[in-house]
């Protein structure tokens, strides 16, 4: 079903909290390049998902929720033969597929 | 308006959490079998936590005028030790004429192993011997669409398994069209960070419809938020939605599920609406 409330309503509502959140994205990214051993964070496979992430929402395409989940997920379909960690990573490692 | 909390570890929680939902409108809550935040040594450990959920517990909600259900397992987290498995499948049965179980749960994946698997199999298989319902947890972050999808199979691998006797849960947008859609039940977990937040599960309902679908804090010994559910009713209200569709996803879709343990007792008043939210 649609969303009860109409489009001026909806950014009424939401617009403050998601610039907010925006914002808050804008500078872990600033963050991370004063990090300090200034190593570059486009190695890590989580910051490679999330550059993944940013770009579908602005691709233009619809299902952006759903489609952001799936760069994060783990899209082999094989049980994974041994215990690795008991904690997830929050992003697939796609160099880590082997385990 | 009243509330049921389907998914809360309230042996985390204070009293003080206790007054607060029951202030907010909680009139039951079911408590899954879940991690200790460490893996517990022996069987014996886990039988003085079934002791712990059936016996003190109970009491413990009571006076606040709260029923406290629970549901019996070893935990997804644990589910690779496959000794230790065995050893306290083979104790829950002792358990399952206690008055306040509902079931075996939550059951499921954590990392998506093959030994957490064959554990997920055991106690799907153990339910259904018993003819007990099942409360699944879907895994975490990156595993959670493959972890679903492997849930998914192995339930549909019983050729006696009735979905509707089945709740699978810690649900998103990517992974409740494939709960829904196989006719199992799901529920929506409201997190300060991972899972759903308010605003989101409020946009899942919306997109999924409001049958077969809960939402829960699962709150625990971790950030989590014992007030969630009331929260998400509040969203709910922002939005525009209706006071019948709140109470219908709150109140009548939790009993409609939980109501099928003989051991479910329908509030007071709950019953008409409640047989109508099943169908
Ligand atoms: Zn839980």
């Amino acid at each position: 079903m649609k969303c009860p409330m109409t489009t001026t309503r909806i950014v009424d509502e939401y617009f403050i909290e998601n610039r907010h959140r925006l914002l808050d994205i804008a500078a872990f990214l600033d963050r991370l390049e004063r990090s300090a051993d200034s190593q570059d964070a486009e190695a890590d496979f989580r910051i490679q998902a999330f550059r993944g992430a940013l770009q579908t929402l602005v691709d233009g395409r619809g299902e952006r929720v759903r489609r952001v989940h799936m760069v994060f997920s783990d899209p082999t379909a094989e049980p994974r033969a041994a215990l690795d960690r008991k904690a997830a990573y929050g992003a697939y490692n796609p160099g880590k597929a082997a385990l | 308006m009243r509330y049921i909390e389907p998914h809360a570890h309230m042996v985390s929680r204070t009293t003080d959490d206790y007054r607060q939902m029951a202030l907010s409108g909680c009139v039951a809550i079911s408590e899954p079998a879940f991690w200790a935040g460490w893996d517990r040594s022996t069987a014996d450990g886990f039988e003085d936590y079934f002791r712990q959920l059936t016996e003190f517990e109970p009491r413990r909600a009571a006076i606040y005028g709260i029923k406290h259900y629970a549901w019996l397992c070893l935990n997804p987290k644990e589910g690779e030790n496959r000794k230790l498995a065995r050893e306290v499948i083979e104790r829950i049965p002792k358990f399952l004429d206690r008055p306040n179980v509902l079931g075996i749960g939550e059951i499921g994946l954590n990392r998506n192993t093959l030994n957490e698997l064959e554990t997920f199999r055991d106690h799907v298989r153990l339910a259904l011997d018993h003819h007990q319902l099942i409360l699944i947890h879907t895994p975490h972050l990156e595993d959670k669409y493959k972890g679903t999808r492997l849930i998914i199979g192995a339930l549909l691998d019983f050729p006696e398994m009735d979905p509707s006797r089945v709740m699978i849960d810690h649900a998103e947008e990517h992974t409740a069209e494939m709960i829904l859609s196989n006719g199992f039940r799901t529920g929506l977990t409201l997190y300060p960070e991972t899972k759903v937040s308010l605003a989101r599960a409020v946009d899942i309902v919306e997109t999924h419809g409001f049958k077969r679908i809960y939402v829960n804090s699962a709150c625990d010994w971790g950030h989590s938020n014992p007030a969630a559910v009331p929260q998400f009713m509040m969203e709910m209200r922002r939005r525009g939605h209706s006071e019948e569709a709140i109470r219908r996803v709150v109140f009548e879709n939790p009993i409609a599920f939980l109501s099928q343990s003989p051991h479910f007792a329908v509030p007071a008043g709950a019953e008409e609406s409640v047989a109508a939210a099943a169908v």
